[in-house]
């Protein structure tokens, strides 16, 4: 989903701005509506997370949309976190950047994270941190989470987990959550456990009771009001969920992995809905198989053997798995052997910082392998695509037998998003040009494993155990003609190779194709995909206001499409936005154009590791485009 | 006219034959080639049944090499046991026969050897061993022996690997070894191979024709003949035959290779009982210490359960389910809609 022109708008603007007789610190700034960007400041290993998505649930069952992002180390136990819920009016669900309601439970951060918090805002912070150096723009509110959680928890296993709830109690009584909102978000965290309800809410009760005596008088310049129906028909999920779930509903019957992030929670899902929904009650025995491979390699090598033996096979990865996949993928390429490769992209190179999220294995994953080798590329950039595009991958790569990657991200695949429901598939499976025992009775042993017969450059393949002696066919990645057998020729090489390069040039339009929002108009245009898609929606709502309109073409794949092109042709300036330091899809776009045209795109690049914001694309954007402040 | 000899399935033996091999003459892969292809037809294996799979180097070739009707899955190098694990839980009812060399399982391949065995997956895996990497031109491998010399002079200074040994220690539920020209008892360990219900790892002494005979070489006519007694690995053969070996079960026998050198196999003694792990690691290190290569099944465990039982997948295929059988359905769909929310 998204939101803002082309979306849902799921709260109008208008509600932000009334001005209230009241003064935030000594900021003296407007008070303001669902309209905030909130962050927790704990130590990773604390149980912070649960409190973080109890306030989420909270609020989103109060009918504002949230956006949430988890900013967490590469690390089990002792490292900072940050945990940053977004509200926004119109529903953004992009980044922001800095907070106007702070958290503070680490000391480590307690000082560098107060200098973020914007003028106006609110930190609520452990008492016994100092405040000599207080700012005065914003408003102080110390709690002895420490003394309150010795005093008021009585479960001693798990009071360090509960000085979290502590937290809710507070920032609920701040922002006007309703009690009953904080219980529902408890519920639904804990939506498997109902015997963590009672001292959850106990202990989010001993917060508020806290603020209701300390800090009620004390209104703070964001708070929250309900807005009816304002979330209605959307779901919280994240990426990789979705791709999870995806996967069940496009067919996958092997998978194979090693833990990664962020790409692990992808095959931990699929687990848990294995588990749910593939294991014949009767029986018990399961219509898919797991595994958890030694390595990358292996994990993808698994996969292509259950490809090849007809299963619809996955594996899930993030960069440095990608990188080890490399020589299997050139084999599935080659051979022709359908598979699917989920790339959950974090920032590298090497290992880089394994919790952050980037856009930077575009290029790689596009022609992973030595030699002429070329992949099918899916980018999702909504959750709702996470889910729809795993289904597609499947299809794609039993159609075009060849391996199909699914390219996420850190900030798609592992955090909370809104999105509609999804749409239960309407369409079977797409399995491709399969011979059955039956069509090789009827073919007389006429037919050749790579022999172009239809014309389209995709041949037949027959699945080992086919009861019909002329099912048998020898694949290798080594040179071999169209009845599969070795050779060395060079006509027969060269021939392959073009029909390959034919095969790819049919997949070009039968990816999914690029989403475009034009208006009329306007000369400048961005280009943009995956997660940056979200980024873009919340840019053009900041350039209309500026008095520039941009249209907007969203790739959703690779090989890109000629409308690439022609979207180029309409207009004198596209930008082409992205997560990596070198432009990566900038190159394939420009690659893509005839010379005449080459000269009107532009690259804006965003690899803090952070995802990116607005701002990021609308700066360069006005002054590269001379709009008058 | 008289009619050819058919096994139980109505096949002759030519049907188990595939294309002809461009392996040098007289290399021992080509005698594995021959008894697999005698034991998969008297054992009658259903061509299409068959899925030969293999890595990369000399002996991956030979898949193409024998019941050319059966698919076959000629690789990456080391990486067959991945691609032979997949095919297994896509489709269960396929024999899986993999073929792996010295350098493909013990160098290259050697952590997705100790996987696959760990996991059980229900296959043959044949490693036709010769010691040395052909077709790069005679490389050590890691089984090759220490103090063996390369044609120009380097030694090997690393301790050999003995696949055996390391699947014995993993757990591997069928360990045997033999000797590529030992049809007598080659031929009925691939069968009782091919009808384990598990990992079974069968290791074979093949020599290489081509990269051995230098002086220097452990393998060497020369340092055979002075050693003849401990040696306990397979030497230069400089002729283009298939060297035969035929001897009772619990005798060590020295055999002549063609040019004079010879190798000590062992026969295991009927006495010794396959079950016990124990007992074939001890007799796996006692012949070595002796210098001499220990022969025949070691080890079985037939009660281990393969990676697909343990894994609960369904006698019928995976490969085979449809929309129907995977999706959930639209009901539960719809409740899982409303739990998200």
């Amino acid at each position: 989903m998204c939101c803002g022109r082309a979306g849902i708008s799921v709260v109008r603007r208008g509600n932000a701005g009334r001005e209230y007789d009241v003064s935030f610190g000594k900021s003296n700034l407007q008070q303001l509506i669902n309209d905030l960007t909130f962050q927790a400041a704990t130590v990773n290993g604390s149980g912070s997370q649960s409190a973080n998505l109890v306030l989420t649930r909270a609020i989103f069952s109060m009918g504002i949309p949230v956006a949430p992002k988890n900013v967490f180390p590469s690390n089990i136990e002792g490292l900072p976190t940050w945990y940053q819920l977004r509200i926004s009016p119109r529903g953004y669900q992009a980044r922001h950047g800095d907070p106007d309601l702070l958290v503070s439970l680490n000391p480590a951060t307690w000082s560098a994270d107060v200098k973020a918090v914007r003028p106006g805002g609110a930190v609520v912070h452990e008492e016994a941190y100092s405040t000599a150096e207080a700012r005065d723009d914003l408003q102080y509110f110390p709690v002895p989470f420490s003394k309150l959680a010795k005093t008021q928890i009585q479960n001693d296993s798990l009071r360090k987990q509960l000085i979290n709830m502590l937290y809710v109690g507070i920032v609920a009584g701040l922002l006007g959550i309703p009690f009953e909102a904080i219980e529902h978000g408890i519920q639904r965290t804990f939506q498997s456990k109902p015997k963590a309800w009672p001292v959850n809410v106990d202990a989010a009760r001993v917060g508020y009771e806290y603020w209701r005596e300390h800090f009620s008088e004390r209104p703070i310049r964001h708070v929250l009001k309900p807005v009816p129906g304002g979330t209605d028909g959307l779901m919280l999920i994240e990426g990789n969920q979705a791709a999870a779930l995806g996967c069940v509903m496009g067919g996958c019957t092997v998978a194979a992995w090693y833990p990664i992030t962020p790409s692990s929670s992808l095959c931990e899902n699929l687990i848990a809905y294995a588990d749910r929904f593939r294991v014949d009650p009767a029986t018990g025995e399961k219509r898919i198989a797991i595994v958890q491979a030694e390595d990358e390699l292996a994990a993808l090598g698994i996969a292509i053997g259950a490809g090849w033996a007809g299963a619809r096979a996955m594996t899930s990865t993030s960069g440095p798995g990608i990188s080890l996949m490399a020589e299997f993928s050139g084999l599935a390429y080659y051979a022709e052997v359908p598979v699917v490769i989920f790339d959950i992209q974090r920032i590298g190179p090497s290992t880089g910082l394994p919790t952050r999220t980037s856009q930077g294995d575009v290029g790689f994953a596009y022609t992973l392998s030595h030699g002429d080798t070329r992949h099918l590329v899916l980018l999702p950039g909504t959750v709702a695509e996470c889910y729809e595009f795993a289904q597609t991958a499947f299809d794609l790569a039993d159609r075009f037998q060849t391996p199909v990657f699914v390219l996420s991200d850190l900030d798609l695949g592992m955090n909370l998003w809104m999105s509609p429901d999804f749409k239960y598939p309407e369409k079977g499976f797409d399995r491709g040009k399969v011979l059955s025992a039956a069509d090789l009775e009827r073919l007389q042993g006429d037919w050749g494993r790579y022999r172009d017969t239809d014309g389209d450059a995709v041949t037949y393949r027959t699945l080992p155990g086919t009861a019909n002696l002329d099912a048998g066919y020898f694949t290798r990645g080594s040179g071999h003609d169209e009845e599969a057998r070795y050779t060395e020729s060079p006509e027969i090489y060269a021939r392959n190779m073009d029909r390959l390069a034919r095969k790819f040039e049919t997949a070009r339009e039968a990816v999914p194709r690029p989403a475009i929002e034009s208006l009329s108009n306007t000369t400048v245009g961005l280009i943009a995909y995956g997660s940056t898609h979200y980024a873009v929606v919340e840019a053009r709502d900041l350039l209309e206001e500026r008095g520039l309109a941009v249209d907007y073409l969203r790739i959703r794949a690779l090989p890109l499409s000629k409308a690439v092109v022609d979207f180029v042709a309409e207009h004198e300036h596209v930008y082409v936005v992205e997560q990596n330091r070198d432009g990566q899809m900038y190159d394939l776009v420009r690659l893509l154009l005839p010379p005449e045209l080459v000269g009107r795109v532009r690259s804006i690049r965003h690899y803090d590791g952070q995802p990116i914001p607005a701002y990021v694309i609308t700066r360069p954007l006005l002054e590269l485009e001379a709009v008058p402040v | 006219m008289p009619t050819a000899a058919v096994n139980r399935i109505g096949l002759a033996r030519d049907a188990y034959k595939g294309a002809a091999t461009t392996l040098c003459a007289g290399c021992g892969h080509n005698s594995i080639t021959n008894h697999l292809v005698k034991a998969l037809y008297e054992q009658g294996v259903e061509p299409h049944r068959l899925a030969k799979m293999s890595g990369i180097g000399c002996s991956s070739k030979t898949p193409a090499y024998f019941v050319e009707r059966a698919h076959g899955f000629n690789g990456v190098h080391g990486r067959m046991p991945a691609l032979t694990t997949g095919a297994g839980l896509a489709n269960r009812q396929l024999l899986l026969l993999g073929v792996s060399g010295d350098g493909d399982t013990a160098s290259i391949g050697l952590g997705q050897f100790m996987h696959m065995v760990r996991r059980n997956v229900d296959c043959t895996y044949i490693i036709e061993d010769n010691g040395t990497y052909g077709l790069t031109k005679g490389q050590f491998s890691a089984t090759a022996d220490v103090g063996s010399v390369q044609k120009r002079g380097a030694v090997n200074t690393y301790q050999p690997i003995d696949p055996c040994a390391v699947a014995l220690t993993i757990g591997c539920s069928f360990v045997a070894r033999s000797f590529s020209g030992d049809g007598k008892q080659l031929v009925p360990l691939i069968k009782a191979a091919m009808a384990h219900g598990g990992t079974a790892l069968l290791d074979v002494i093949s020599p290489c024709v081509t990269f051995n005979d230098h002086d220097g070489s452990t393998k060497s006519y020369s340092w055979v003949k002075e050693h003849d007694n401990e040696i306990h690995d397979v030497s230069f053969i400089p002729y283009f035959e298939e060297i035969h070996v035929d001897y009772e079960p619990g005798t060590a026998q020295q055999v002549e290779l063609h040019d004079g050198s010879h190798i000590v196999l062992k026969k295991i003694a009927e006495d010794h009982d396959p079950t016990d792990r124990l007992a074939a690691i001890r007799l796996l290190e006692e012949s070595r210490e002796r210098g001499q290569l220990l022969t025949g099944l070691l080890y079985v465990d037939e009660r281990m359960e393969d990676l697909a039982t343990r894994e609960r997948l369904p006698e019928r295929p995976l490969r085979d389910y449809g929309e129907d059988d995977l999706r959930i359905s639209r009901e539960d769909f719809g409740r899982l809609m409303a739990e998200l929310a």
